[in-house]
């Protein structure tokens, strides 16, 4: 059966994939914000996975108004860089694994979470920027990545209990795939920020922080804060948050197993216009 | 019965929610028509002309033309869709997000290197926080007011 390994949480900013492409990582400003992941790259080198299944949003690039699809799951062989305006990243294609995407699909849907199967998506800033965090600028990515994409963006987003419930049906979906391998799944987005209106710039430390806290070690009461919670405390993008519930859900201990052990935390403010966290979770074998 | 909107208290935000998405549908996807390099040119060519072929209203092509964002939004845009025009315009998500508070883009900056806008005042309408109406715009743009 395949298992899973670890968790990663991190904030997937667009300018911090700006940064690194253009040369500026070295910067006083940047560098404050990639020194808190130098620990994180070696860490992944050392327990590099088989897959990495990663939780992102769509920031109106693959999905515009046409589709609004809440959980959407990429099952195809490879994904590219989009163009968000700018012109795309200049990062490797991302590779997928089509086989355990089916099995994960097929698997959860049977659970209840009537997943959407996306066959063709290029891949955002959400998804590109952790992976570029966690690995730096390689000449192609370290293993295959599954690209499950959460709708955080047309209100009402799923709900923080749904998440944390679906992450614990992924891994049950994990568990009952025959080939042996180490996944990984990463939740991403946050933490607080708000880029509208005159609240824009929004950042809320003490509410991260306690957020950072309760997903160690009180995921399942973490799992029942409100969306209007998120939205006043964290501001209107900091709901991005619900996506690390994913990946908390699927961690052993909530299948009760022991807990998971901390391997890394970061915070930082700012990157533009928002708040780095950072989170390792290492299932303990 | 109506929807339940608990978030119509928070100060300077506006949920982008079904009835705001209806709204703005065609706002949003001309913005999405920007992610065409083609499509970019022919839009800084004549900006009038390009949006008129869009089923929008004439408030949302003016406030596209006049690049308000806050505007945009009260008619149903939403962030992640305008920053297309941001993109074409060759702004940073820093510089639009900026331009929403009324302050320079050096004083927005500067509040975000010294930790950002603070929470506090700024939870419900009703509050003193920077963002609330009252305290619209902010930074010397807000100071000079009335002067």
């Amino acid at each position: 059966m395949a298992s899973i390994t670890a968790s990663v949480y991190t904030s997937h900013v667009p300018a911090i994939g700006a940064a690194l492409d253009l040369g500026k990582s070295n910067e006083p400003y940047w560098r404050a914000v990639f020194q808190g992941y130098d620990f994180s790259k070696q860490w992944l080198k050392e327990h590099k996975p088989d897959v990495i299944f990663l939780v992102f949003n769509d920031h109106a690039t693959a999905f515009s108004l046409d589709m609004i699809p809440t959980f959407a799951i990429g099952t195809a062989a490879e994904f590219q860089p989009a163009d968000e305006g700018w012109g795309p990243r200049p990062v490797p294609k991302v590779i997928g694994h089509p086989a355990l995407a089916a099995h994960i699909a097929q698997s959860v849907i049977q659970q209840d979470f009537d997943l959407t199967i996306v066959n063709k998506m290029d891949v955002d800033h959400g998804l590109t920027v952790p992976l570029s965090l966690m690995c730096g600028q390689p000449q192609a990515w370290p293993c295959p990545v599954i690209p499950f994409a959460v709708n955080v963006v047309q209100y009402p987003v799923p709900s923080g209990a749904r998440c944390f419930a679906l992450g614990q049906a992924i891994r049950r979906a994990l568990e009952s795939y025959d080939e042996p391998l180490k996944v990984q799944i990463w939740g991403t987005g946050g933490m607080s920020h708000q880029l509208q209106g005159p609240r824009a710039g929004l950042i809320n430390s003490a509410w991260d922080n306690a957020f950072l806290d309760r997903l160690i070690a009180d995921p399942k009461g973490l799992s029942t804060v409100s969306h209007i919670e998120y939205v006043r405390e964290a501001g209107s993008e900091g709901i991005e948050l619900v996506m690390w519930l994913i990946a908390r859900g699927a961690m052993g201990d909530v299948a009760g197993g022991p807990p998971p052990r901390v391997v890394h935390r970061f915070f930082h403010v700012p990157a533009s216009n928002t708040a780095v966290g950072h989170l390792i979770l290492d299932n303990a074998a | 019965m109506a929807l339940d909107k608990p978030y119509l208290d928070v100060p300077g935000t506006t949920i982008f929610d079904a009835d705001q998405s209806r709204k703005g549908y065609w706002l949003n996807q001309f913005c999405m028509s920007l992610m065409k390099a083609e499509n970019r040119a022919r839009f800084k060519a004549n900006e009038r002309a390009y949006l008129d072929e869009w089923a929008m209203s004439e408030e949302q092509k003016q406030a596209v033309m006049a690049r308000d964002l806050n505007r945009c939004i009260e008619l149903g845009g939403n962030i992640y869709f305008l920053s297309k025009i941001g993109a074409t315009d060759g702004k940073s998500f820093q510089q639009m997000a900026g331009s929403m508070t009324g302050m320079t883009e050096e004083e927005y900056r500067a509040m975000m290197m010294s930790g950002g806008r603070t929470i506090e005042g700024n939870r419900y309408v009703g509050e003193d926080g920077d963002a609330q109406a009252h305290r619209q715009p902010q930074g010397a743009a807000g100071k000079t007011k009335g002067a």
